[in-house]
């Protein structure tokens, strides 16, 4: 912990708290019918995109899901197409056109969210394949959930990615529900890293709500991709705090769960960091939240000011 | 680099197999460019079930031309991702009954990019799988699923029916910044046809009259196009001039072609390996009523696979699938029929 430094520690608050107020503005909005469809939050979660995507290049990919707001975040997207996405709008990152669940940042190598649950995982690893065709050390990092773990493809991308060498990093969400089943229903051991020594791949098992443990973490497994001797899965266990999507309360999610990760919140862990090994007073914690609000309001004024999209302008390109 | 539309058209040199025109096409392409590279099963150390890939791994390397587990999904899929980071892959996968383990990939995720991405980035994909019945595979080895893909918007389909095609529209379906369906037949692979040595490419969505005619058209794409060639020169003993239409892209299609053919003749008879039932072919003929109905002489009629399963036995297989016998019979059953609409005269 020594090692990092306060302004990374000040930059992991700020990124895990970013994501959680983007978050909680955007479920304000959905709650007054502004944004329509599915919205999966990633309340809870923050912590894994934060440590993660510190820990990567800028030339690096990431494949993300369709809880993806969070991974988008991380990986430095600009605030205002991201809420005028959600709200449907032309200056959305997918113009409207896709929703929560489809945005993309080719830009900054995000590869995009995805509606199908497992559906990213073999994309990430072409990603990774490309790298490795290419002579490149750019690392591919694969967001999933455990959901996804009992998907047909997570095995078979796993064991290419490990018959290939790839430098593929599998950041496993384990937040112990798939849709409203819980994780020790669908799977006799949840510890779902363990899977990885099946197929010969280095695993990792990380506290997903500690955005320095999660960072530490990836920083080895990313080093150990670009070296050539990826892939690694890691395995972040953490906990939603809400139900699957805005509209779904999570009744079926035990109290007692719900209290012992609130009490492991990721947004106060990481101040915690901040308040213990940088000294950080809580006049500057506040600051750094009224900041990041009032880039969130912006997002939001720009998002509500975009128009709605040409009708069908945006095609499928060349495919007709 | 010549953009050859038909293979009459070209002065040819030489005759090769459908298969070693796919791996011309391969091989010019892979030295053309090198972020095109090949993934599938048993491609590379055994050069493929159809030997479409052989010697390509001696050329190239082991990490152009990649032997894969058996993995549908994911190797497919790990197509889509390699594309959409710049890589043009072409993907084989060994029966088109197998791409249905990587629909999700291919339907849900490829076909959606481009839109999802506001036209930003496409996924330069190509996946190269083979159908149809007639070696007596059974029901899970001989399908012809074009229509799977044909429904699906962002998906081109392309189904050659002579080297000369299969080695043209390879090219262009390598070049494409989009998917590619790219279905050969397995009938095809050892059937010769002229193929000049010189580069070209066969620009997608431009179709070929296999045959001129004034009676009747026929339209039909990959091993139906020999079929109704055939029993076209049978139907001209007769007296019955039927002109054939091979779309050889049938997402893009060349609509123009197969509406100006049948204002030509006045009668249609789509020609279809696939079960009838949600076929092609019904979207072909209600392409042609709505397009051409004026000059509509006899319903538009279709020749389709039986709505079964593939049988295994032969008898049974040549039973389910039209045979020149059944073109030959149908053509000559619409050429006598009247009442598209009453008689101008």
């Amino acid at each position: 912990m020594e090692t990092l430094r306060e302004a990374q520690l000040r930059r992991f608050f700020r990124e895990v708290y970013m994501i959680r107020a983007f978050e909680t503005r955007c479920i304000k909005l959905y709650r007054r019918g502004l944004i329509k469809g599915y919205f999966h939050p990633y309340l809870g979660e923050e912590a894994i995109a934060v440590g993660v995507c510190a820990a990567l290049s800028e030339r690096d990919y990431i494949v993300s899901t369709h809880r993806g707001h969070g991974h988008c975040i991380a990986r430095g997207a600009d605030l205002g197409r991201m809420v005028a996405e959600l709200l449907g709008r032309e200056d959305g990152y997918c113009g409207g056109r896709g929703g929560s669940m489809h945005i993309a940042d080719f830009a900054r190598g995000n590869l995009g969210a995805n509606g199908i649950v497992g559906g990213g995982i073999p994309i990430g690893v072409g990603a990774a394949l490309a790298s490795r065709i290419r002579g490149e050390d750019r690392v591919a990092a694969i967001f999933f959930s455990d959901g996804a773990a009992n998907n047909g493809v997570f095995a078979e991308s796993l064991n290419l990615a490990a018959i290939w060498d790839l430098p593929a990093l599998f950041v496993l969400e384990n937040n112990q529900y798939a849709v409203s089943t819980p994780i020790e229903q669908v799977s006799r051991d949840p510890d779902l890293h363990k899977r990885g020594a099946a197929f010969g791949v280095e695993s990792c098992r990380v506290d997903g709500n500690d955005v320095v443990a999660v960072y530490l973490s990836a920083q080895e497994a990313v080093a150990t991709c670009r070296r050539g001797a990826g892939p690694v899965l890691m395995e972040a266990k953490t906990f939603r705090h809400m139900g699957h999507h805005v509209n779904d309360p999570g009744l079926y999610m035990p109290q007692d769960r719900v209290e012992y990760y609130r009490a492991r919140d990721p947004v106060d862990v990481a101040a915690r960091y901040l308040r213990e090994s940088a000294g950080t007073t809580e006049d500057e914690l506040s600051r750094i939240k009224s900041e990041v609000d009032a880039e969130i309001e912006a997002a939001v004024a720009f998002a509500e000011a975009s128009p709605e999209p040409r009708a069908l302008s945006c095609q499928t390109g060349a495919v007709r | 680099m010549t953009e050859a539309r038909s293979d009459s058209a070209v002065t040819a040199t030489r005759t090769i197999k459908y298969r070693e025109a796919l791996n011309e096409a391969l091989r010019e392409e892979m030295r053309r460019d090198a972020s095109v590279f090949l993934m599938g099963e048993g491609i590379a150390e055994r050069g493929g079930s159809f030997r479409v890939t052989e010697g390509l791994l001696a050329e190239f390397g082991p990490w152009r031309v990649l032997d894969t587990p058996i993995s549908e999904a994911s190797f497919t899929g790990a197509g889509v991702g390699a594309a959409i980071v710049g890589m043009r892959p072409v993907v084989e996968v060994l029966f088109v009954d197998f791409l249905l383990l990587a629909m999700d990939q291919l339907v849900n995720q490829a076909a959606k990019f481009r839109f999802f991405a506001c036209g930003e980035r496409g996924v330069p994909l190509v996946v190269r799988t083979q159908g149809g019945a007639g070696n007596g595979l059974a029901a899970q080895h001989s399908q012809s699923l074009e229509a799977l893909f044909y429904h699906i918007p962002g998906l081109q389909v392309v189904v050659p029916s002579t080297p000369f095609d299969a080695k043209g529209l390879l090219k262009s379906a390598i070049r494409s910044d989009d998917p590619v369906i790219f279905l050969e037949h397995k009938l095809l692979y050892q059937t010769e046809g002229p193929v000049p040595p010189e580069e070209y490419a066969i620009p997608l969505g431009v179709g070929e009259v296999r045959r001129a005619g004034s009676d009747v058209t026929l339209i039909a794409w990959s091993n139906m196009v020999p079929r109704s060639l055939a029993a076209a020169e049978q139907l001209a003993q007769e007296g019955i001039s039927a002109e054939v239409v091979d779309p050889r892209t049938l997402v893009p299609l060349d609509r123009q072609l197969i509406v100006d053919s049948v204002r030509k003749t006045g009668r249609a008879l789509v020609v279809q390996e696939a079960v009838r039932r949600g076929g092609v072919a019904s979207d072909l003929s209600s392409i042609i009523v709505e397009e051409a109905f004026e000059a509509l002489k006899a319903p538009v009629r279709i020749l389709a696979g039986k709505d079964t399963p593939i049988p295994f036995n032969l008898k049974l297989e040549r039973a389910s699938v039209p045979q020149v016998e059944d073109i030959v019979a149908a053509v000559r059953a619409l050429a006598r029929e009247e009442g598209g609409r009453p008689c101008h005269s």
